[in-house]
Protein backbone atom coordinates (compact mmCIF):
# COMPACT_ATOMS: atom_id res chain seq x y z
CA UNK A 1 0.00 0.00 0.00
CA UNK A 2 2.89 2.29 1.08
CA UNK A 3 4.52 1.65 -1.88
CA UNK A 4 1.80 2.04 -4.16
CA UNK A 5 1.27 5.86 -2.86
CA UNK A 6 4.68 6.60 -3.24
CA UNK A 7 4.14 5.29 -7.30
CA UNK A 8 1.20 7.63 -7.03
CA UNK A 9 3.58 10.32 -6.03
CA UNK A 10 5.71 9.55 -9.06
CA UNK A 11 2.86 9.51 -11.49
CA UNK A 12 2.04 13.33 -10.42
CA UNK A 13 5.42 14.20 -10.22
CA UNK A 14 6.46 13.46 -13.37
CA UNK A 15 3.82 15.06 -15.02
CA UNK A 16 4.51 18.38 -12.63
CA UNK A 17 8.45 17.93 -14.25
CA UNK A 18 6.87 17.62 -17.80
CA UNK A 19 4.75 20.98 -17.11
CA UNK A 20 7.92 22.79 -16.24
CA UNK A 21 9.83 21.81 -18.27
CA UNK A 22 7.52 22.80 -21.51
CA UNK A 23 6.26 25.65 -19.44
CA UNK A 24 6.40 28.27 -22.43
CA UNK A 25 4.45 25.96 -24.55
CA UNK A 26 2.08 25.71 -21.42
CA UNK A 27 1.99 29.35 -21.50
CA UNK A 28 1.06 28.97 -25.80
CA UNK A 29 -1.82 26.63 -25.49
CA UNK A 30 -3.34 28.81 -22.73
CA UNK A 31 -3.40 31.84 -24.95
CA UNK A 32 -5.03 29.72 -27.21
CA UNK A 33 -7.70 28.39 -25.44
CA UNK A 34 -8.37 32.01 -24.01
CA UNK A 35 -9.04 33.28 -27.76
CA UNK A 36 -10.81 29.93 -28.21
CA UNK A 37 -12.83 30.86 -25.40
CA UNK A 38 -13.37 34.69 -26.67
CA UNK A 39 -14.71 33.61 -30.31
CA UNK A 40 -18.01 31.24 -28.32
CA UNK A 41 -18.26 33.54 -25.30
CA UNK A 42 -18.67 36.82 -28.21
CA UNK A 43 -21.42 35.04 -30.10
CA UNK A 44 -23.96 36.14 -27.53
CA UNK A 45 -22.93 39.93 -28.21
CA UNK A 46 -23.01 38.93 -31.85
CA UNK A 47 -26.51 37.46 -31.74
CA UNK A 48 -27.69 41.13 -29.79
CA UNK A 49 -25.95 43.18 -32.64
CA UNK A 50 -27.76 41.26 -35.30
CA UNK A 51 -30.96 42.17 -33.85
CA UNK A 52 -31.56 39.11 -31.68
CA UNK A 53 -33.04 39.56 -28.35
CA UNK A 54 -31.79 37.62 -25.37
CA UNK A 55 -30.40 38.35 -21.67
CA UNK A 56 -27.16 39.05 -23.01
CA UNK A 57 -24.83 39.02 -19.25
CA UNK A 58 -26.50 35.57 -18.80
CA UNK A 59 -26.16 33.96 -22.04
CA UNK A 60 -22.37 35.18 -22.48
CA UNK A 61 -21.73 33.65 -18.79
CA UNK A 62 -23.88 30.46 -20.23
CA UNK A 63 -21.45 30.35 -23.15
CA UNK A 64 -18.27 30.88 -21.14
CA UNK A 65 -19.48 27.82 -18.75
CA UNK A 66 -19.69 25.83 -21.96
CA UNK A 67 -16.25 26.80 -23.33
CA UNK A 68 -14.92 26.12 -19.73
CA UNK A 69 -15.72 22.78 -19.35
CA UNK A 70 -14.87 22.00 -22.85
CA UNK A 71 -11.25 23.18 -21.89
CA UNK A 72 -11.32 21.54 -18.54
CA UNK A 73 -12.51 18.14 -20.14
CA UNK A 74 -9.70 18.84 -22.56
CA UNK A 75 -6.79 18.99 -20.39
CA UNK A 76 -8.28 16.07 -18.19
CA UNK A 77 -8.31 13.69 -21.55
CA UNK A 78 -5.01 15.22 -22.48
CA UNK A 79 -2.86 14.13 -19.80
CA UNK A 80 -4.25 10.68 -20.13
CA UNK A 81 -4.49 9.94 -23.62
CA UNK A 82 -1.44 12.12 -24.85
CA UNK A 83 0.47 10.98 -21.48
CA UNK A 84 0.58 7.18 -22.81
CA UNK A 85 0.97 8.58 -26.43
CA UNK A 86 3.75 10.72 -25.49
CA UNK A 87 5.05 7.85 -23.70
CA UNK A 88 5.50 5.43 -26.69
CA UNK A 89 6.96 8.39 -28.38
CA UNK A 90 9.94 8.80 -26.20
CA UNK A 91 9.96 4.98 -25.51
CA UNK A 92 9.59 5.15 -21.63
CA UNK A 93 6.24 3.08 -21.92
CA UNK A 94 7.85 -0.14 -22.09
CA UNK A 95 9.94 1.13 -18.82
CA UNK A 96 6.50 2.06 -17.39
CA UNK A 97 4.35 -0.77 -18.05
CA UNK A 98 7.18 -3.33 -16.44
CA UNK A 99 7.33 -0.89 -13.17
CA UNK A 100 5.49 -2.60 -10.44
CA UNK A 101 3.06 0.25 -10.47
CA UNK A 102 -0.73 -1.45 -10.62
CA UNK A 103 -2.27 -0.10 -13.41
CA UNK A 104 -5.19 1.68 -11.54
CA UNK A 105 -2.95 3.54 -9.53
CA UNK A 106 -0.65 4.53 -12.97
CA UNK A 107 -4.49 5.90 -14.25
CA UNK A 108 -5.85 7.57 -11.39
CA UNK A 109 -2.57 9.34 -10.82
CA UNK A 110 -3.25 10.64 -13.74
CA UNK A 111 -6.35 11.38 -13.54
CA UNK A 112 -5.49 13.43 -10.43
CA UNK A 113 -2.94 14.99 -11.99
CA UNK A 114 -5.41 16.08 -14.75
CA UNK A 115 -8.37 17.25 -12.22
CA UNK A 116 -5.64 19.13 -10.62
CA UNK A 117 -3.97 20.62 -13.38
CA UNK A 118 -7.04 20.88 -15.52
CA UNK A 119 -8.92 23.05 -11.86
CA UNK A 120 -5.91 25.75 -12.26
CA UNK A 121 -5.66 25.90 -15.96
CA UNK A 122 -9.47 26.33 -16.04
CA UNK A 123 -10.12 28.39 -13.10
CA UNK A 124 -6.95 31.28 -14.40
CA UNK A 125 -8.95 30.97 -18.34
CA UNK A 126 -12.75 31.30 -16.28
CA UNK A 127 -10.94 34.65 -14.70
CA UNK A 128 -9.36 35.89 -17.69
CA UNK A 129 -12.49 35.97 -19.77
CA UNK A 130 -15.01 37.41 -16.94
CA UNK A 131 -12.52 40.06 -16.44
CA UNK A 132 -12.51 40.49 -20.33
CA UNK A 133 -16.09 40.61 -20.66
CA UNK A 134 -17.00 42.45 -17.00
CA UNK A 135 -18.80 39.41 -16.20
CA UNK A 136 -20.03 39.76 -12.65
CA UNK A 137 -21.41 36.58 -10.94
CA UNK A 138 -22.37 38.59 -7.35
CA UNK A 139 -24.99 35.91 -5.81
CA UNK A 140 -22.71 32.58 -7.39
CA UNK A 141 -22.35 29.26 -5.15
CA UNK A 142 -18.84 28.64 -6.74
CA UNK A 143 -18.28 26.21 -3.68
CA UNK A 144 -21.60 23.90 -5.20
CA UNK A 145 -20.14 24.58 -8.75
CA UNK A 146 -16.63 22.85 -7.25
CA UNK A 147 -17.67 20.28 -5.43
CA UNK A 148 -20.49 19.13 -8.92
CA UNK A 149 -16.99 19.22 -10.69
CA UNK A 150 -14.79 17.34 -8.54
CA UNK A 151 -17.65 14.76 -8.72
CA UNK A 152 -17.87 14.91 -11.97
CA UNK A 153 -14.10 14.53 -12.77
CA UNK A 154 -14.02 11.09 -11.49
CA UNK A 155 -16.58 9.99 -14.32
CA UNK A 156 -14.23 12.05 -16.87
CA UNK A 157 -11.03 10.27 -15.51
CA UNK A 158 -13.48 7.10 -16.10
CA UNK A 159 -13.98 8.29 -19.57
CA UNK A 160 -10.37 9.29 -20.33
CA UNK A 161 -8.93 5.76 -19.21
CA UNK A 162 -10.92 4.38 -22.16
CA UNK A 163 -9.39 7.00 -24.61
CA UNK A 164 -6.10 6.69 -23.02
CA UNK A 165 -5.75 2.85 -24.68
CA UNK A 166 -6.33 4.83 -28.31
CA UNK A 167 -2.49 5.07 -28.71
CA UNK A 168 -2.12 1.58 -27.45
CA UNK A 169 -4.19 -0.06 -29.98
CA UNK A 170 -3.90 2.83 -33.32
CA UNK A 171 0.10 4.17 -32.53
CA UNK A 172 -0.81 6.39 -35.52
CA UNK A 173 -4.28 7.67 -34.84
CA UNK A 174 -5.27 6.47 -31.67
CA UNK A 175 -4.41 9.67 -29.57
CA UNK A 176 -6.65 12.18 -31.99
CA UNK A 177 -9.45 10.00 -31.22
CA UNK A 178 -9.20 10.87 -27.99
CA UNK A 179 -10.43 14.40 -29.40
CA UNK A 180 -13.07 12.79 -30.94
CA UNK A 181 -14.35 11.11 -27.73
CA UNK A 182 -14.19 14.51 -26.39
CA UNK A 183 -16.24 16.15 -28.87
CA UNK A 184 -18.67 13.82 -28.87
CA UNK A 185 -19.23 13.68 -25.44
CA UNK A 186 -20.07 17.45 -25.10
CA UNK A 187 -22.32 17.91 -28.20
CA UNK A 188 -24.88 15.66 -26.97
CA UNK A 189 -24.30 17.47 -23.72
CA UNK A 190 -25.35 20.74 -24.27
CA UNK A 191 -22.06 22.60 -24.22
CA UNK A 192 -23.66 25.57 -25.63
CA UNK A 193 -27.14 25.44 -25.79
CA UNK A 194 -30.02 23.28 -23.81
CA UNK A 195 -30.31 20.02 -24.30
CA UNK A 196 -33.59 19.71 -25.25
CA UNK A 197 -32.94 21.59 -28.75
CA UNK A 198 -31.12 18.15 -29.71
CA UNK A 199 -33.28 15.49 -31.62
CA UNK A 200 -35.12 13.16 -29.10
CA UNK A 201 -32.14 10.08 -29.71
CA UNK A 202 -29.45 12.91 -29.05
CA UNK A 203 -31.20 13.52 -25.80
CA UNK A 204 -31.14 10.23 -25.04
CA UNK A 205 -27.48 9.71 -25.06
CA UNK A 206 -27.11 12.92 -23.22
CA UNK A 207 -28.61 11.08 -19.87
CA UNK A 208 -25.78 8.60 -19.67
CA UNK A 209 -23.10 11.77 -20.58
CA UNK A 210 -21.42 13.03 -17.63
CA UNK A 211 -20.57 15.90 -19.02
CA UNK A 212 -24.84 16.86 -19.50
CA UNK A 213 -25.36 16.96 -15.37
CA UNK A 214 -21.75 18.79 -14.88
CA UNK A 215 -22.79 21.84 -17.51
CA UNK A 216 -26.40 21.79 -15.90
CA UNK A 217 -25.49 21.62 -12.60
CA UNK A 218 -22.84 24.21 -12.83
CA UNK A 219 -24.64 26.96 -14.50
CA UNK A 220 -27.38 27.00 -11.92
CA UNK A 221 -24.79 27.08 -9.45
CA UNK A 222 -23.04 30.01 -10.75
CA UNK A 223 -25.76 31.76 -12.51
CA UNK A 224 -28.76 31.15 -10.43
CA UNK A 225 -26.69 30.58 -7.04
CA UNK A 226 -28.07 27.02 -6.70
CA UNK A 227 -26.37 25.07 -3.31
CA UNK A 228 -25.87 21.82 -3.17
CA UNK A 229 -29.28 20.47 -2.31
CA UNK A 230 -30.34 22.39 -5.40
CA UNK A 231 -28.06 20.73 -7.81
CA UNK A 232 -28.61 17.98 -5.78
CA UNK A 233 -30.73 16.24 -9.10
CA UNK A 234 -27.83 16.38 -11.10
CA UNK A 235 -24.99 15.19 -8.52
CA UNK A 236 -26.51 11.80 -7.67
CA UNK A 237 -26.92 10.97 -11.33
CA UNK A 238 -22.60 11.85 -11.76
CA UNK A 239 -22.17 9.99 -8.45
CA UNK A 240 -23.44 6.74 -10.00
CA UNK A 241 -21.58 7.10 -13.13
CA UNK A 242 -18.66 7.85 -11.38
CA UNK A 243 -18.83 4.46 -9.48
CA UNK A 244 -19.62 2.93 -12.85
CA UNK A 245 -17.30 4.93 -15.05
CA UNK A 246 -13.90 4.30 -13.31
CA UNK A 247 -14.20 0.17 -13.35
CA UNK A 248 -15.12 0.18 -16.61
CA UNK A 249 -12.22 2.42 -18.40
CA UNK A 250 -10.33 0.58 -16.32
CA UNK A 251 -11.49 -2.46 -18.00
CA UNK A 252 -10.95 -1.69 -20.90
CA UNK A 253 -7.73 -0.03 -20.88
CA UNK A 254 -6.51 -3.03 -19.37
CA UNK A 255 -8.01 -4.96 -22.37
CA UNK A 256 -6.35 -2.91 -24.38
CA UNK A 257 -2.75 -3.27 -23.11
CA UNK A 258 -3.61 -6.73 -23.03
CA UNK A 259 -4.09 -6.69 -26.88
CA UNK A 260 -1.01 -4.41 -27.02
CA UNK A 261 1.26 -6.63 -25.31
CA UNK A 262 -0.13 -9.48 -27.52
CA UNK A 263 0.65 -8.17 -30.49
CA UNK A 264 3.91 -6.19 -29.78
CA UNK A 265 2.47 -2.86 -29.92
CA UNK A 266 3.99 -1.25 -26.88
CA UNK A 267 7.12 -0.73 -28.26
CA UNK A 268 8.07 2.24 -30.47
CA UNK A 269 8.21 1.76 -34.21
CA UNK A 270 9.96 4.56 -36.03
CA UNK B 1 15.69 -22.78 -4.64
CA UNK B 2 14.04 -22.32 -8.14
CA UNK B 3 16.27 -21.11 -10.93
CA UNK B 4 16.67 -17.00 -11.38
CA UNK B 5 15.14 -17.37 -14.84
CA UNK B 6 13.23 -20.71 -15.92
CA UNK B 7 12.10 -20.64 -19.70
CA UNK B 8 10.62 -23.96 -21.40
CA UNK B 9 9.69 -24.48 -25.17
CA UNK B 10 8.46 -20.42 -25.41
CA UNK B 11 6.88 -19.63 -28.50
CA UNK B 12 6.01 -16.13 -29.84
CA UNK B 13 5.07 -15.23 -33.40
CA UNK B 14 3.91 -12.07 -34.97
CA UNK B 15 1.30 -11.19 -37.59
CA UNK B 16 2.00 -8.67 -40.16
CA UNK B 17 -0.38 -7.41 -42.70
CA UNK B 18 1.37 -6.60 -46.08
CA UNK B 19 -2.22 -5.56 -48.32
CA UNK B 20 -4.77 -8.44 -47.71
CA UNK B 21 -1.85 -11.11 -47.32
CA UNK B 22 -1.18 -12.06 -43.56
CA UNK B 23 2.39 -12.70 -42.82
CA UNK B 24 3.45 -14.85 -39.57
CA UNK B 25 7.22 -13.94 -38.32
CA UNK B 26 7.86 -16.30 -35.88
CA UNK B 27 9.91 -14.86 -33.06
CA UNK B 28 10.77 -17.40 -30.49
CA UNK B 29 10.40 -20.95 -31.36
CA UNK B 30 10.58 -23.76 -28.61
CA UNK B 31 12.98 -21.68 -26.77
CA UNK B 32 14.42 -23.61 -23.35
CA UNK B 33 17.04 -22.77 -20.82
CA UNK B 34 17.70 -21.96 -17.55
CA UNK B 35 19.90 -19.22 -15.86
CA UNK B 36 21.00 -19.78 -12.07
CA UNK B 37 20.98 -17.50 -9.19
CA UNK B 38 23.78 -14.66 -9.54
CA UNK B 39 25.06 -16.14 -13.12
CA UNK B 40 25.25 -14.27 -16.23
CA UNK B 41 24.30 -15.24 -19.41
CA UNK B 42 25.14 -13.51 -22.56
CA UNK B 43 22.53 -14.24 -25.53
CA UNK B 44 23.86 -13.86 -29.09
CA UNK B 45 22.25 -13.38 -32.42
CA UNK B 46 21.60 -11.01 -34.96
CA UNK B 47 18.60 -8.39 -35.33
CA UNK B 48 15.49 -10.25 -35.80
CA UNK B 49 16.96 -13.67 -33.92
CA UNK B 50 14.24 -13.14 -30.97
CA UNK B 51 16.48 -11.59 -28.24
CA UNK B 52 14.42 -8.93 -27.81
CA UNK B 53 11.27 -10.54 -27.72
CA UNK B 54 13.13 -12.62 -24.98
CA UNK B 55 13.73 -10.01 -23.05
CA UNK B 56 10.30 -8.69 -23.36
CA UNK B 57 8.23 -11.57 -22.41
CA UNK B 58 11.08 -11.63 -19.02
CA UNK B 59 9.90 -8.36 -18.44
CA UNK B 60 5.92 -8.82 -19.09
CA UNK B 61 5.67 -6.41 -21.72
CA UNK B 62 5.10 -9.14 -23.72
CA UNK B 63 2.24 -12.34 -23.83
CA UNK B 64 4.32 -15.55 -25.33
CA UNK B 65 1.97 -17.48 -27.31
CA UNK B 66 3.17 -20.94 -25.99
CA UNK B 67 5.74 -22.83 -23.20
CA UNK B 68 6.57 -21.01 -20.35
CA UNK B 69 8.70 -18.13 -18.39
CA UNK B 70 9.60 -18.54 -15.20
CA UNK B 71 11.59 -15.73 -13.21
CA UNK B 72 12.88 -16.58 -9.33
CA UNK B 73 9.54 -19.64 -9.65
CA UNK B 74 7.15 -16.80 -10.63
CA UNK B 75 5.12 -17.10 -13.70
CA UNK B 76 5.63 -14.00 -15.97
CA UNK B 77 2.03 -14.12 -16.59
CA UNK B 78 0.13 -15.14 -13.73
CA UNK B 79 2.75 -13.55 -11.32
CA UNK B 80 3.58 -10.28 -13.39
CA UNK B 81 3.33 -8.26 -10.46
CA UNK B 82 5.92 -10.23 -8.39
CA UNK B 83 8.24 -10.13 -11.53
CA UNK B 84 8.18 -6.70 -11.80
CA UNK B 85 9.43 -6.07 -8.33
CA UNK B 86 12.21 -8.21 -9.11
CA UNK B 87 13.58 -7.19 -13.31
CA UNK B 88 15.15 -4.31 -14.51
CA UNK B 89 16.17 -3.14 -17.75
CA UNK B 90 18.50 -1.49 -19.91
CA UNK B 91 18.00 -1.59 -23.67
CA UNK B 92 19.50 -0.24 -26.40
CA UNK B 93 17.73 3.10 -26.48
CA UNK B 94 18.01 5.07 -23.65
CA UNK B 95 14.46 6.07 -23.44
CA UNK B 96 13.63 8.75 -21.25
CA UNK B 97 11.61 12.13 -21.38
CA UNK B 98 13.96 14.18 -23.08
CA UNK B 99 13.39 17.51 -21.70
CA UNK B 100 13.87 16.13 -18.05
CA UNK B 101 17.19 15.96 -16.26
CA UNK B 102 18.98 13.15 -15.18
CA UNK B 103 17.72 13.28 -12.00
CA UNK B 104 14.33 14.04 -12.80
CA UNK B 105 13.42 11.25 -14.92
CA UNK B 106 15.73 8.47 -12.22
CA UNK B 107 13.46 10.33 -9.31
CA UNK B 108 9.82 9.39 -11.09
CA UNK B 109 11.18 6.05 -12.47
CA UNK B 110 12.39 5.40 -8.58
CA UNK B 111 9.06 6.16 -7.18
CA UNK B 112 7.64 3.60 -9.19
CA UNK B 113 9.24 0.83 -7.29
CA UNK B 114 7.98 2.27 -3.95
CA UNK B 115 11.30 4.45 -3.35
CA UNK B 116 10.28 8.02 -1.28
CA UNK B 117 11.54 10.98 -1.72
CA UNK B 118 14.16 10.55 1.79
CA UNK B 119 15.90 7.73 -0.11
CA UNK B 120 16.48 9.17 -3.48
CA UNK B 121 17.60 12.03 -2.86
CA UNK B 122 21.08 10.74 -1.18
CA UNK B 123 20.97 7.21 -4.37
CA UNK B 124 20.71 9.42 -7.16
CA UNK B 125 23.51 11.21 -6.71
CA UNK B 126 25.57 8.47 -5.45
CA UNK B 127 24.58 6.00 -8.25
CA UNK B 128 25.11 8.89 -11.12
CA UNK B 129 28.67 8.97 -9.13
CA UNK B 130 28.91 4.98 -9.46
CA UNK B 131 27.95 4.36 -13.27
CA UNK B 132 30.71 7.37 -13.58
CA UNK B 133 27.87 10.18 -14.67
CA UNK B 134 29.57 13.70 -14.51
CA UNK B 135 27.35 15.04 -11.21
CA UNK B 136 27.52 18.14 -12.38
CA UNK B 137 25.29 17.25 -15.62
CA UNK B 138 22.38 15.88 -13.25
CA UNK B 139 20.13 18.61 -13.34
CA UNK B 140 20.47 19.24 -17.43
CA UNK B 141 18.07 17.71 -19.94
CA UNK B 142 18.68 14.12 -21.35
CA UNK B 143 18.79 15.97 -24.57
CA UNK B 144 21.58 17.82 -24.12
CA UNK B 145 23.94 15.12 -22.86
CA UNK B 146 26.03 12.56 -24.99
CA UNK B 147 24.54 8.98 -25.96
CA UNK B 148 26.94 7.24 -23.89
CA UNK B 149 25.91 9.87 -20.62
CA UNK B 150 22.21 8.70 -21.32
CA UNK B 151 23.16 4.75 -21.57
CA UNK B 152 24.97 5.68 -18.36
CA UNK B 153 21.83 7.09 -16.35
CA UNK B 154 19.62 4.15 -18.08
CA UNK B 155 22.30 1.99 -15.97
CA UNK B 156 21.44 4.05 -12.88
CA UNK B 157 17.71 3.56 -13.95
CA UNK B 158 18.11 0.38 -13.60
CA UNK B 159 20.32 -0.26 -10.93
CA UNK B 160 19.03 2.07 -8.73
CA UNK B 161 15.50 -0.07 -8.07
CA UNK B 162 18.02 -2.79 -6.82
CA UNK B 163 16.88 -5.71 -9.43
CA UNK B 164 17.45 -9.16 -8.77
CA UNK B 165 17.47 -10.19 -12.36
CA UNK B 166 19.01 -7.95 -14.89
CA UNK B 167 18.02 -7.69 -18.20
CA UNK B 168 20.53 -6.17 -20.68
CA UNK B 169 19.48 -5.63 -24.44
CA UNK B 170 22.27 -4.98 -26.21
CA UNK B 171 23.78 -1.72 -23.47
CA UNK B 172 26.81 -1.19 -25.58
CA UNK B 173 25.50 -0.61 -28.99
CA UNK B 174 26.08 2.51 -30.76
CA UNK B 175 28.39 3.44 -27.64
CA UNK B 176 32.51 5.02 -28.30
CA UNK B 177 34.84 2.74 -27.02
CA UNK B 178 35.86 4.23 -24.00
CA UNK B 179 31.74 4.53 -22.77
CA UNK B 180 31.44 0.68 -24.03
CA UNK B 181 33.91 -0.20 -21.65
CA UNK B 182 33.06 2.20 -18.53
CA UNK B 183 29.59 0.42 -19.13
CA UNK B 184 30.68 -3.29 -18.73
CA UNK B 185 32.94 -2.40 -16.05
CA UNK B 186 30.20 -0.78 -14.26
CA UNK B 187 28.04 -4.19 -15.16
CA UNK B 188 31.16 -6.43 -13.81
CA UNK B 189 31.49 -4.51 -10.54
CA UNK B 190 27.47 -4.73 -9.94
CA UNK B 191 27.63 -8.60 -10.55
CA UNK B 192 30.91 -8.54 -8.09
CA UNK B 193 28.95 -6.28 -5.17
CA UNK B 194 25.69 -7.35 -5.85
CA UNK B 195 23.55 -10.59 -5.99
CA UNK B 196 22.39 -9.73 -9.25
CA UNK B 197 21.38 -12.46 -12.14
CA UNK B 198 22.43 -10.85 -15.86
CA UNK B 199 20.59 -12.11 -19.00
CA UNK B 200 23.18 -10.13 -21.82
CA UNK B 201 21.36 -10.14 -25.23
CA UNK B 202 24.43 -8.55 -27.68
CA UNK B 203 26.01 -8.35 -31.05
CA UNK B 204 29.11 -8.39 -29.18
CA UNK B 205 31.55 -11.41 -29.31
CA UNK B 206 33.92 -9.95 -27.43
CA UNK B 207 31.57 -8.60 -24.88
CA UNK B 208 29.54 -11.98 -24.13
CA UNK B 209 32.88 -13.70 -23.81
CA UNK B 210 34.36 -11.26 -21.79
CA UNK B 211 30.80 -10.82 -19.09
CA UNK B 212 28.84 -14.00 -19.25
CA UNK B 213 29.29 -17.11 -17.56
CA UNK B 214 27.91 -18.63 -20.33
CA UNK B 215 26.82 -17.66 -23.93
CA UNK B 216 23.52 -18.83 -26.02
CA UNK B 217 23.43 -18.92 -29.45
CA UNK B 218 19.85 -17.54 -30.91
CA UNK B 219 19.34 -17.78 -34.50
CA UNK B 220 15.48 -17.79 -35.93
CA UNK B 221 13.90 -17.56 -32.72
CA UNK B 222 15.54 -20.77 -32.02
CA UNK B 223 18.26 -21.14 -28.85
CA UNK B 224 20.83 -23.52 -30.85
CA UNK B 225 23.57 -23.42 -28.02
CA UNK B 226 23.91 -22.36 -24.58
CA UNK B 227 27.29 -23.25 -22.72
CA UNK B 228 30.70 -20.95 -21.70
CA UNK B 229 32.37 -19.60 -24.84
CA UNK B 230 35.25 -22.27 -24.84
CA UNK B 231 32.66 -25.18 -24.77
CA UNK B 232 31.35 -23.50 -27.86
CA UNK B 233 34.70 -23.28 -29.56
CA UNK B 234 35.01 -26.92 -29.19
CA UNK B 235 31.72 -28.18 -29.86
CA UNK B 236 31.99 -26.14 -33.37
CA UNK B 237 35.70 -26.89 -33.56
CA UNK B 238 36.22 -23.08 -34.35
CA UNK B 239 38.89 -20.45 -33.22
CA UNK B 240 36.80 -17.71 -32.18
CA UNK B 241 33.31 -17.10 -30.96
CA UNK B 242 32.43 -15.40 -34.26
CA UNK B 243 33.14 -18.94 -36.23
CA UNK B 244 31.65 -21.01 -33.72
CA UNK B 245 28.50 -18.21 -34.13
CA UNK B 246 28.94 -18.98 -37.97
CA UNK B 247 29.49 -22.66 -38.02
CA UNK B 248 26.36 -23.36 -35.66
CA UNK B 249 23.92 -20.42 -37.47
CA UNK B 250 25.03 -21.13 -41.62
CA UNK B 251 25.45 -17.47 -41.84
CA UNK B 252 27.82 -14.55 -41.04
CA UNK B 253 26.70 -12.47 -38.24
CA UNK B 254 26.41 -9.48 -40.42
CA UNK B 255 23.59 -10.88 -42.14
CA UNK B 256 20.25 -9.87 -40.56
CA UNK B 257 16.55 -11.66 -40.59
CA UNK B 258 13.69 -9.39 -40.49
CA UNK B 259 13.12 -8.23 -37.39
CA UNK B 260 9.89 -9.14 -36.16
CA UNK B 261 9.86 -7.44 -32.61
Amino acid sequence: MRAQTIALMGVVERNTYLVKRYGWWELAFFIWTVANTLTIVFIAKGVEATGGTLDVERQTASLLIGAVIWSYLGIVFEILTETVAWERWEGTIEYTFMAPLSRAVHLVGMGAFGVLYGLLRTAALFAVVALFFGLAFPGANFFAALVLLAVASVSFVGVGMVTAILPLVSPEKGAQLGFIAQGMLLVVSGVYYPVDVMPGWMQAIATISPATYALHGIREAVLDGGDLGAIWSDLWPLLILGVVAIPAGLAVFRAGERYAKRHGKLKRSG
Amino acid sequence: MPYAVEVSGLTKQFVRRQGRKRERLVALDGVSFAIARGECVAVLGQNGSGKSTLVRVLSTLLLHDGGSAHVFGHDVVRDADAVRRLVNRVSVEASFFKRMSASENLSYAARFYGLAPSQTRRQIPEILEAVGFPTARANAPMEDLSRGMQQKVALARALLTSPTLLLLDEPTTGLDPRSKREVQEFIRSVRRAHDTTTLLCTHDMAEAEALADRVGILDGGRLLALDTAEALRRRYDAPTLEDAFLVATGRAFEEEEEEAA
